[in-house]
């Protein structure tokens, strides 16, 4: 591959920047069904101060990494990626996205996104496998996830409590060996 | 109502003494058997002082976490530690965690009986929908344990961890509250 680390067809993986983001994430905030995609709290908005203070706080960790996601045309941020929990004796760690520009959703993005991360993940980090949890009421996610190479693991069952009925919350996870095989 | 919300057949689940709990659990992180049944982390001693720093208040206690010491009825020994993390109020869920310190107190009933106590405790005080337990796929008598009380193997992480030169599956049980009261209704039935 001759891409750049980092750099997809779509999106560049790119720093985070406090300055920048924080009006973005404070929207996003706001848009009940894009936090129930993305964590099991309680969805709640949060004020661009406070976002800003929160991104400023973060410090470079040495167990995770965070990166924003930019358009490459345009240069337009539209969401978030984590890999974090890395647990260097293991050679493991959880990976977690969110595209905050809904009206960009089912467009690729995430996809281009992900496999992005992989190649950090894998051939930046070394790591043996990356680990995510999504939702049962989310089958878009599930179905990015898997044409990545990501494959189910197993559910915890009814981990969710969401309008009044329970949802599992499914493991996934991929593999070196598998990501090379996918990717080759 | 339940009169026994803490008190077992042979284990209490009580109040951590940091200072005089600290030297046992001190003595319990110099197995390295004790730390890779139920840590990730790279197998490392640790002192009474730091024991106490790794497990002050504002690590164990709080609206989202419940630490016990599990201590014998006999002679009130501490032979374990029990806890509920990460509830999460809004699902009903949190995660459990039983270490028992010593091999010689492994496998003896303590931990069976710390296990109903939490499980008690999560389902009847918290009142929590379920529960979830980490274990390693060489744990095989925690794995045992937990299947007897009712869990069930839910997902398979594979080759998440290396020890002994080898790669391990990490193993996620689940329990849910109408599993554990059908469970008990036949216990109590039994008896």
């Amino acid at each position: 591959m001759t891409r750049p680390l980092f750099q997809g067809v779509l999106i560049r993986l790119a720093a985070v920047n406090a300055e920048t983001q924080a009006d973005a994430a404070a929207r996003w905030s706001r848009d009940p069904e894009y936090s129930r995609l993305l964590d099991s709290d309680p969805a709640r908005p949060v004020p661009a101060s406070r976002v800003k203070a929160d991104l400023e706080k973060q410090e470079i960790k040495n167990d995770g990494y965070s990166f924003s996601i930019r358009t490459l045309t345009g240069d337009q941020l539209i969401g978030f990626l984590d890999l974090d929990g890395i647990q260097w004796s293991h050679g493991n760690a959880h990976l977690a996205i969110g595209i905050g520009e809904r009206e960009l959703w089912g467009k690729g993005y995430g996809t281009d996104a992900m496999q992005e991360a992989l190649r950090f993940a894998f051939d930046e980090l070394n790591l043996h496998r990356v680990t995510l949890t999504v939702f049962e009421y989310n089958p878009r996610a599930v179905r990015t996830y898997e044409k990545v190479g990501f494959r189910e693991e197993g559910r915890l069952r009814q981990h969710l409590n969401r309008d009044g009925r329970r949802w599992d919350m499914i493991y996934m996870g991929i593999l070196r060996s598998e990501w090379e095989a996918e990717s080759s | 109502m339940i009169d026994s919300l803490f008190q077992g057949k042979r284990v209490t689940l009580a109040a951590l003494d940091l200072d005089a709990d600290a030297e046992v659990i001190s003595r319990w992180t110099h197995d390295p058997e004790f730390l890779h049944l139920t840590e990730t982390e790279p197998a490392r001693p640790l002192s009474p002082g730091q024991v106490r720093k790794k497990l002050q208040p504002g690590d164990t206690e709080g609206s989202s976490r419940f630490t016990f010491a599990v201590r014998t009825l006999e002679d009130d020994r501490l032979v374990g530690l029990a806890r509920l993390m990460w509830v999460d109020w809004s699902n009903g869920t949190a995660w459990l965690k039983l270490e028992v310190g010593t091999s010689e107190d492994r496998g003896r009933g303590y931990d069976a009986d710390a296990l109903d106590l939490l499980l008690g405790y999560a389902f009847l005080e918290l009142n929590l929908f379920r529960v979830t337990s980490v274990v390693f796929e060489y744990s095989i008598g925690a794995i045992h344990l937990l299947e007897s009380a009712g869990f069930a193997c839910e997902a398979r992480l594979r080759e998440s961890i290396i020890r002994s030169g080898r790669r391990w599956d990490v193993l996620l049980f689940g329990l849910i509250r109408t599993e554990w009261e059908k469970g008990r209704g036949k216990a109590e039935a039994a008896q």
